[in-house]
């Protein structure tokens, strides 16, 4: 397995489903009255966060947990810590002198999980960096698809809304185009680069042409301050031209999805009702992020250990 | 001893139309022969086989930090560098703090550089009070002060106001002073971290789209039209500039321009590992980008190679890439990578070469005294050996800061010996510092 997981162009095919498998085999973990495994006791993680986040930290400390590391949290606001406080390089060499084995970073600059990987010797795990990529993220989203769809070839997602800020649509492009599904970028195009047709992607500007073809829905969530950068004219109109509502949901196919990273602004991108409705995936979403979080830990901290193969014959022991 | 014979080198000056093999003397600060077989009187002598002699080269666009930011460069440590390089003159930029707006400031750098004796110091000032684009520095003055300047810029930004670029340029007219413009319409590069492209849409970094330059070249070139004014475009980086520029000079515009090294070096490729010594403005463009630059350079549509040598503190680059600042060094390693990437491959010759690092660029300052090897004039010259391959080591640059991109890179060709006014600067590839000259 990979020592970083940084982007999702690092993994293949093949691992993407090892990945998936493992997070299937840890998922029952969660049905027990006892839910931990023992497979880190004795390895340290950090959750390095320097941009607000409750689902993607909560999610990681708990997969983390339940796999028995120890588990730190060290939240900073990017922008203050800039100002006065400790520099990144200096938290990461900190961290590293303390002998923590993974770093889980999210971070509001692109690329800043790249940094961290070549100033410490623990792997680092990419949670969101910028406006670049949340693989984990992509991973989850794929697992979840896979609960309903058994294959991802010729799987028509549309991702829908503003692309160009969105480190979840560039993970998820990656994760689903390497997975051979179809994936159509909807949205103003303000929001969307037009580059993205090189990332194996079609654009469409025209969510109603798109929507009545399209397998899984994936909303993206529209920041309301982009109405202020001039990028659409109202939240009003966006959610009029480019928001899920029960008239659009109706027209899509009777086994389709509604998939949303949340968190939402409901009445924008999507409507309350069709992300309550028994379409929309968005709760398992949630779920099944410890799941892979917990697989990604598991392959990356204890499958290179002189033990491992004892580790994962305990571990299914346990999980028969 | 104050004589040196260099015996057998090639010698190239663009500025005589000489190109061929011969001594040259340098005595007492001047140029007193250039021939075949001089004797060596009480001459120390050099032998160059195999060697070029050039004019000292002369960088229009020099970030020396001094006053302000010590830390990162001085005066002192900048004209060390640059001597290093081959430099026999410098161009300071006036984004210091205070910035170089008044006569006071433009002659404390040059009596600074005076004082430090490596390099000839010249100033760049400001266009604008304090660099806000909206108020006029006071230019007439800094022309008459001691320093002398000739060249005004808000080099870091672009002047936005067109009405302001117009009424600068009409007054610079009085002087027959040269308007020089960091070409970038501020809007559209707004919080930019590199070039706009396939690659900053799949980085998720904001991009600075190639028509940010282009359309205050487009304007600046519209006004100098307009207003009768010299003008002067810094660190070209487009292929659509380039050929603005073209056009403008087959028109008989009075216009040059300039083009840094890492513009005709690196694409925006390099920025894939998120390391912010790659981060630079203009950023490091496209390919196609850099394969203009380097026509540009070639068929004399860009008039001077110019590092735009930026010296930050580690500190400073070691931070995330959106937090870094932009710039990289350049007076150390600008002939070898010209060299390397312009005259090897043959894009163009060893003259077009010193043209470009020499020749025009003190005609673009006005600078009588650099720029040629005139029998009888100050003995500014460079001796460079063509074929040495050497490897840039950061830790060993005479710059005061580390933040070159080409750490570990194997270049060809290096300064051996720099005369600045007669004396040696750079002795056997070995930079002398102000006490040992």
């Amino acid at each position: 397995m990979i020592k970083h997981l940084l982007s999702m162009d690092q993994l293949s095919a093949d691992q993407i489903t090892h990945v998936l498998d493992t997070a299937e085999q840890l998922r029952s973990v969660t049905d027990r009255p006892i839910k931990k495994l023992p497979t880190l006791r004795g390895r340290t993680v950090c959750n390095l966060f320097y941009e607000a986040s409750t689902r993607t930290r909560i999610s990681f400390e708990l997969a983390a947990k339940r796999l028995s590391a120890d588990v730190i949290n060290f939240s900073a606001d990017s922008k203050s810590s800039v100002a006065k406080g400790e520099s990144f390089k200096d938290t990461a060499w900190t961290l590293e002198a303390m002998g923590v084995d993974a770093i889980i970073v999210r971070h509001g600059s692109s690329g800043a999980p790249h940094q961290l990987a070549r100033w410490v010797k623990a792997s680092v795990l990419n949670a969101g960096d910028g406006s670049h990529e949340h693989p984990t993220q992509a991973l989850l989203d794929l697992f979840s698809i896979r609960q309903h769809f058994k294959d991802f070839e010729a799987l028509k997602v549309a991702i829908v809304g503003d692309i160009l800020h969105s480190r979840v649509a560039r993970s998820n492009v990656k994760g689903l185009v390497t997975m051979g599904a179809d994936v159509t970028l909807v949205g103003p195009p303000t929001l969307i680069p037009a580059q993205a047709t090189r990332w194996g992607a079609t654009i469409s500007h025209d969510l109603d042409s798109v929507i009545g073809d399209a397998d899984i829905c994936y909303l993206l969530r529209v920041q309301k301050e982009r109405q202020n950068e001039q990028l659409f004219p109202s939240l009003r109109e966006y959610a009029a031209l480019w928001g899920l509502d029960s008239r659009r949901q109706a027209r899509m196919k009777p086994d389709s999805l509604v998939m949303h990273p949340g968190p939402m602004n409901r009445g924008v991108e999507i409507s309350a009702d069709v992300s309550e409705s028994p379409r929309s995936i968005i709760l398992d979403q949630v779920a099944n992020g410890l799941a892979v979080r917990m697989s990604l830990l598991y392959l990356m901290l204890g499958g290179d250990r002189p033990d491992s193969t004892e580790t994962v014959r305990e571990l299914t022991e346990q999980l028969v | 001893m104050s004589a040196w014979l260099i015996k057998g080198a090639r010698v190239v000056d663009p500025a005589s139309g000489r190109d061929e093999t011969a001594d040259v003397r340098i005595a007492d600060g001047s140029i007193t022969g250039i021939g075949s077989d001089l004797g060596d009187g009480k001459a120390e002598v050099i032998d160059a086989d195999g060697a070029i002699v050039a004019p000292g080269f002369v960088d229009l666009h020099t970030h020396l930090r001094e006053p302000g930011r010590e830390d990162e460069e001085t005066i002192a440590t900048a004209s060390a560098g640059a001597a290093a390089g081959g430099y026999t003159a410098i161009c300071a930029m006036p984004n210091t703090d205070p910035v170089c707006d008044t006569s006071s400031v433009a002659e404390k750098v040059w009596a600074l550089g005076r004082e430090t004796g490596l390099v000839d110091v010249r100033v760049a000032g400001a266009l604008s009070r304090g660099l806000d684009g909206a108020v006029m520095a006071d230019i007439g003055e800094m022309v008459r002060s001691a320093a002398r300047v000739t060249m005004f810029t808000d080099d870091g930004h672009g002047v936005q106001d067109s009405l302001f670029a117009r009424r600068t340029m009409e007054y610079l007219v009085a002087f027959d002073a040269i308007y020089a413009e960091h070409c970038e319409d501020a809007a559209l590069a707004a919080d930019g971290q590199m070039h706009e492209g396939d690659r900053s849409a799949a980085l998720g970094l904001r991009g600075i789209p190639a028509e940010a330059e282009e359309l205050m070249a487009a304007r600046d070139i519209a006004l100098a039209r307009l207003t009768g004014c010299r003008l002067h475009l810094l660190h070209v980086s487009c292929a659509r500039t380039v050929e603005l520029v073209r056009r403008a000079k087959a028109e008989g515009a009075r216009i040059t321009t300039e083009a840094a090294p890492h513009h005709f070096t690196l694409t925006d490729a390099a920025l894939e590992t998120y390391d912010p010594l790659m981060k630079v403005n203009p950023p490091l463009r496209a390919s196609e980008d850099v394969d203009a630059v380097t026509r540009g350079l070639a068929d004399g549509t860009i008039d001077a190679i110019a590092t735009d040598h930026a010296p930050h503190a580690v500190e400073e680059k070691d931070q995330e890439f959106s937090y870094a600042p932009p710039g990289m060094l350049g007076l150390e390693t600008a002939l070898a990578l010209s060299f390397t990437q312009l005259v090897e491959p043959g894009h163009l010759d060893l003259s077009r070469l010193v043209e470009l690092l020499s020749t025009n660029p003190a005609r673009i300052l006005g600078l009588d005294e650099q720029g040629s090897l005139e029998i009888g004039s100050a003995a500014n010259v460079v001796v460079i050996d063509p074929s040495a391959r050497w490897t840039v080591d950061a830790s060993s640059l005479q710059s005061k800061s580390r933040n070159t991109p080409f750490n570990g890179r194997e270049l060809t060709g290096r300064v051996v010996h720099t005369f600045f006014r007669g004396r040696p600067t750079v002795q056997d590839g070995k930079a002398l510092n102000e006490a040992t000259v």
